[in-house]
């Protein structure tokens, strides 16, 4: 129905015209809004949330175990004894030892990474010298410096 | 519990207009914890199924995927099959008509039918699921049941001195006894049907000579 030829204006209005008929046909209410009370009751069936109920499964003296044990951690969750177990479990092997493994662990891993021409002069440092891998590193670094420098060609 | 300025309004009270309706009769009892709550301390036997309760329900019938279970109110309620713990499709648990079943409402109002679960908001089954073999099982009113189930309950801790039992409380009255002897068992039925009537003194007499037994 929007035709080429039509002008913008008439255009417009034709879309007014179609919205007023469209909102026209809309219905909305002439009550004014009504506040929602707060309602500051509520309203519950069950004995349960009121009065502090013990769990309805129970044995004693040890006549079914496993009811035993859920009666405890049951009873206990309506409570909130929440014992709290120092969980430090003794560690296999003591903080000193395992900072002195990661170190090495670090360099030994690193030289996985390195590229070719790397490990050629790391290898050269180890076979001179059988000191840890942090020295053997710190080696390298002048060697490399010196390997990138230019290198002023003699007259 | 309820939230802060919120009051809780339990069985037998009722909000209507600005105030609240006492719809049954008994004591009024209030807690004042968590934001405070009132209820009526009323006497029943007929139980009225109630989301979130504990019972024990009996399988009347298997129909398809479905049990229908009697738990004492005007409706069987229906317990599917896949609401037992470590239930699937293909494993399915092993109920028979006549089982003995501990679960809770999921679904339980007065326009549709009750529908129970045998497993808890995490899937595990905590306690819940079909009931062993042997045992006895008989019915009291629910006030006997809600004295049972409070938490320092004498006629619990009395009981419990005298010999090893299993014992299953269902909200809807129903109480599930096991011990080692046929006897034993009823002993502890006989008791617990009577203390309801008996004054603390007359029960502990009644230990105290069984005991001495």
């Amino acid at each position: 129905f929007m035709q080429r030829g039509l002008d913008s204006q008439t255009k417009k209005q034709l879309e007014e015209e179609e919205k007023k008929i469209i909102s026209e046909e809309h219905w909305y209410l002439d009550v004014p809004d009504l506040k929602e009370k707060e309602s500051c009751i509520i309203e519950e069936r069950s004995f349960l949330r009121c009065e502090d109920l013990v769990y309805g499964r129970m044995s004693f003296k040890g006549f079914n175990p496993e009811i035993e044990k859920l009666m405890i951690k049951m009873n206990s969750k309506c409570k909130e004894e929440e014992i709290e177990e120092d969980d430090k479990m003794e560690a296999d092997v003591s903080d000193e030892e395992m900072a002195r493994r990661y170190e090495t662990l670090v360099g030994t891993i690193g030289k996985k990474f390195l590229r070719k021409r790397d490990q050629r002069v790391l290898k050269d440092d180890d076979e001179d010298e059988d000191d840890e891998v942090e020295e053997g590193n710190s080696n390298t670094r002048p060697s490399k410096r010196a390997k990138k420098m230019f290198l002023k060609p003699q007259d | 519990a309820a939230p802060q300025g919120r009051l809780l309004c339990g069985p037998g009270l009722r909000r209507g207009g600005a105030g609240l309706l006492v719809t049954k009769c008994g004591l009024l009892r209030h807690r004042p914890a968590g934001g405070g709550a009132y209820w009526v301390d009323s006497q029943q036997k007929r139980y009225v199924p109630v989301k979130g309760d504990h019972v024990i329900g009996i399988v009347t019938a298997k129909a398809g995927d479905v049990f229908r279970l009697d738990v004492g109110g005007s409706e069987p309620a229906s317990l599917s099959y896949l609401a037992f713990e470590g239930a699937t499709k293909r494993n399915r648990p092993n109920v028979q008509v006549g089982d003995l079943v501990y679960g809770q409402f999921v679904v339980a109002n007065k326009d549709m039918e009750p529908e129970m679960v045998c497993i808890d908001s995490s899937g595990k089954s905590s306690g819940m699921g079909i009931i062993g073999q042997d045992g006895f099982l008989f019915k009291v009113s629910l006030g006997l049941i809600r004295k049972l189930l409070a938490p320092k309950c004498e006629i619990i801790q009395e009981l419990s001195q005298l010999y090893p039992f299993e014992l299953v409380l269902g909200m809807n009255g129903r109480i599930w006894v096991k011990a080692k002897t046929v006897q034993q068992t009823l002993i502890i039925v006989n008791i617990l049907e009577a203390c309801e009537y008996m004054t603390a003194e007359q029960r502990k007499q009644a230990l105290a000579k069984l005991s001495g037994n």
